[in-house]
Parts: C-alpha cells; structure tokens; sequence
C-alpha cells in the first residue's frame, strides 16, 4: 500500500517536470495575499494552456530571484528596485499592469487620531508623537520600501523610531497584518491584501486617498541574454495576456465585499518587446 | 480558542469531503518526508554502525560534532540548498530549485545527522554487549556492523521515525527551496503557514490537526507492519 501511494506521490512528483508549458514567476506576497492570482491563473491555464508556478515572495526576495536566473519572469511593485534590475541587465523590460493603493490600518479607538488628516506624512507624524504601536513589514519588500519613504518624507527617520513602539515584523504582508492585529498597532498594507485579510480583530482602515501611496504593480521578464535556459517565449505570451482586454476585465471586477482592490492600467498599444 | 474549535470542524469536513488539494498536499508531504527518510537512513544507519565499531582519532571530537549537527537549523539549511541549487549556484543547470527533489535534498541532509546520531547510541551499548562475542568469532568488521545493524532494527526504528517526525513537520527549508508552489511544492507545512499569513487560522489550524493525525497514522502502520508490542513481545 505504501509502495503504491509513493508511486502516486512520484507520478504527481514529475507531472509538473512532464508538462510543457510551465512558467516560474515570483511575485510580492501583497498580489497573492490579495487573492487575485487565484482568479488569474486558472484563466490564463484556459487562454493560453501554461501553467504559471508563484512563487510568493517579497519584493527584495523576488529580485534576487530574477537576478539569479531561478524564475522566468517577476511582478512586483517597487519602482526605484525594479529600474535597478533593469540597470543591472536582468530584465529585458518592464511593463505596467495594474495599480492599487496602500492604507494605513489601526485600531478602531485610533489614539493616534489619523483618521481626520489630510496627509500621509501628517498620519504618520502624528503616530510617531503618540508612539503608538506601529507593526513594519521590516522585510526590504515593496511595501516597506514604500512605508520608509514615507518616514523620511515626515522627516521620522530610523533614530526617531523607537523600540518602544515601532516593531519590525520582517515578514511577508499577512503574518505583519497577523502581528498588528496581536499588537493592537497601526500597520501600512496594500488595500487588497487588507480587504481579503481574515483576522482583523479591532483594526480598522483609517487613512487613505493620498497621492503618494499610489501603488504600481510591473511585470519584468528575465532578460535570456543573462539566462539562456529561462522562458522569454513564454513570459512573453504571458505579458500579452496580462495586458489583454480579457485580463483588464478579470482585475478591473475582482471585488470583494464591494470593493474593487485592482485597477487594470496596462498601455494596450504599447510595442511588446524591443 | 473558537478557531481551534472551527480548526477540527475544519479537518473533519477536509477530510471525509475527499477534498481533492489535501489529499494531494498530504501525498506530497508523505512522498518527501519518505523519500528523505529513506535516503538520509540508508546513509545514516550504516555511518552510525560504523562510527561505533570503529576506533579512530578525533573519535570524541566526531560523535560531539554529529550530535551538535542533529540541531542543524532547517532555515540554514534551507539557505545553502537554495544558494547550491540555484541557477548562479554550482548545480544550477540541473534546474532542480523549487521543485520536491530540491526539498528532497535539503531534508536530507537535516535528516541524516540526526538518524545517524541515534542510531549510533543505541549501537554503541549493543556493541558493548556483544563486543567479546562478536571478536571472539573473528568477524570482520562489515560482518560485525550487519550483525548490529539487525539487532537493534527496532531502535533503528526509532531513529527513522525520529527522522520522519522531524522532516513530515519540518517548514523552514523547504519553504526556501521549494517555494510553496500550488500543486507542484506545496505540502503540508507550507499551506499551514500560507493560511496563517492569510489570517485564515481555522484552515491553518484544520491542517495542522490532519497533519499530526498523518504523523500517528504513519507511526501506527510502521509499528503494526513491523509486529512490535504483540502480546508477551517487547
């Protein structure tokens, strides 16, 4: 009996090796998290019959991977990071696909008082002066790169963070959600991942709508000049679906409770490749 | 406590629902663990054998080393297979990173420490037991290791199941170097923690229970298969 379920365990085992057309691609924790990939994959293994494997990581970590040549392609949502991978040569372009927004979540007595400022930078200033709770993702991912800039544009840099009250949780999106929602503590996150996240306890949104926390989501395929053995054919085929009208429709009536958590803003025109 | 409530609610339904994914993650753990028990037990039972027929320098110095090893951290461990594994690492052209073979490899060298650390205890007071007998007969040494080997198979047992206890609940390096990726290097551990990080804790927790009754289960088969505790038997 144990013999005949490793044989199982071994076909399923080399399946994946068998089928032709499979693509690694490494994305943030925040587009997983959000739930959308579930929506996308199974439609785009209908479209176009590959079968996109994610591999689901932070922003940091999922460059790494597209330098070292492990993943075909990457989506991820850190700007400065993403033209520094294309500096560097490992990517053969970037290509824009939707955007979302971050938030600041908190408690709901918010002793902070965030919920009535007009700025981020005034949200987060006022955090710091009560030194309120405040859980950071602390892990180099889009949303923390995103979340440091916004400290030194309130002038909040690494010193004037204490101990007391700022925790890195050095995590992906949903454990760092699981931490403020322990620590009672303000936290940034992507919409998406906040609206699909299930154990809110008493957080709440309570900031949100500034200019500055627009959040872009890229598509990077990896350059096969740097790595012969990746599938540029393929992340290729896959761009071309992700910028689709059908993809545009997908993302653009994800919703849940309401609530629309991606905005499809890919250039239809645009020429693919160079 | 509610979601350890919905956490058994959660596992029963998985279960006698016949839902299709676990029984696919559950597979796939087993065929991991397994293989890497398998493995890390082929290299490490004879290596413990051998370790406590043999007299050589440094002895001391190479059981305190391999018992330290037992404590090998699997983030670690998780690390260096991924950097080896890895397209700019020196096995890259096998392409074998984020697939069950890279979690394979990494478990068994967490693995084979520890089953070969045990198996060299129980080895060494059977080896003092029968160390007059077993000269007296003039045996050569590979003679001697397969006479011990056979006779202390049910510690030996042990040590495999310590093995499999430790590879079956095991996250942190197979999460690096398989990536956690939907029906291809998902397993057990790994959806634990992708609930958990969803917030999702009465599925994390129903997991969790499924995988625990997957441990005993395993455990109980190997005891049953094996005829130990039978009547007068010990």
């Amino acid at each position: 009996m144990i013999r005949s379920i490793l044989t199982a365990a071994a076909l399923f085992a080399s399946a994946s090796t068998l089928a032709a057309d499979t693509l690694k691609m490494a994305v943030t924790t925040s587009f997983h998290n959000s739930g959308l990939s579930e929506i996308l994959l199974p439609e785009i293994q209908k479209d176009i019959g590959l079968e996109v494997q994610l591999i689901v990581v932070g922003t940091g970590q999922a460059i790494r991977l597209g330098e070292a040549g492990d993943v075909d392609a990457i989506l991820v949502h850190s700007r400065k990071a993403e033209e520094a991978f294309l500096e560097g040569g490992f990517g053969t372009h970037r290509r824009e696909i939707m955007y979302n927004d971050f938030v600041l979540v908190g408690p709901s007595d918010d002793p902070a008082k965030i919920a009535g400022v007009e700025t981020a930078k005034e949200a987060l200033t006022a955090i710091a002066v009560n030194e309120a709770p405040f859980a950071s993702r602390g892990d180099d991912s889009g949303t923390h790169k995103m979340e440091l800039a916004l400290w030194n544009t309130a002038g909040i840099d690494d010193t004037k963070r204490g101990t007391s009250w700022y925790n890195e949780a050095g995590a992906g999106m949903g454990a760092t959600l699981n931490t403020a929602a322990g620590l009672n503590a303000y936290v940034l996150t992507d919409r998406a991942s906040w609206l699909n996240f299930g154990n809110k306890q008493s957080l709440t949104l309570l900031f949100s709508g500034d200019p500055v926390l627009f959040n872009q989501y890229a598509f990077l395929p990896v350059n096969p000049e740097m790595h012969p053995h990746v599938k540029h054919d393929l992340a290729m085929n896959l761009e071309n679906w992700l910028t689709s009208a059908r993809a545009a429709e997908l993302i653009n009536s994800y919703t849940i409770n309401g609530e629309t958590l991606f905005t499809f803003n890919a250039e239809q025109m645009l020429k693919a490749a160079e | 406590m509610l979601e350890i409530w919905q956490g058994i609610q959660a596992a029963f339904w998985l279960i006698v629902t016949f839902d299709a994914d676990l029984y696919e993650i559950a597979a796939r753990s087993l065929f991991v663990t397994c293989s890497a028990v398998a493995i890390a037990a082929l290299v490490g039972l004879p290596l413990g054998a051998w370790l406590a027929v043999s007299r050589y320098r440094f002895r001391r110095f190479v059981i305190a080393m391999l018992n330290a090893l037992m404590g090998l951290p699997p983030v670690v461990v998780g690390l260096v297979v991924y950097l080896m594994l890895s397209r700019s690492g020196p096995f890259g052209v096998m392409g074998l990173l984020f697939t069950p073979w890279a979690m394979i490899i990494a478990q068994v060298i967490i693995l084979t420490p520890l089953i070969a650390s045990i198996a060299h205890q129980s080895i060494r007071d059977l080896w003092a037991e029968y160390h007059d007998l077993l000269i007296s007969l003039n045996t050569t040494r590979s003679q001697r290791i397969k006479t011990l080997l056979w006779d202390s198979r049910r510690a030996l047992l042990t040590a495999a199941l310590a093995g499999f206890g430790r590879g079956i609940g095991e996250v942190g390096a197979i999460m690096i170097v398989g990536g956690n990726i939907d029906h291809v290097t998902r397993v057990m551990t790994t959806a634990i923690a992708l609930e958990t990080s969803k917030g999702d804790f009465a599925l994390a927790i129903g997991l969790g229970f499924v995988l625990i009754g997957l441990a005993i289960a395993v455990n109980l088969a190997l005891h049953v298969l094996s005829g130990t505790e039978v009547r007068d038997r010990w």
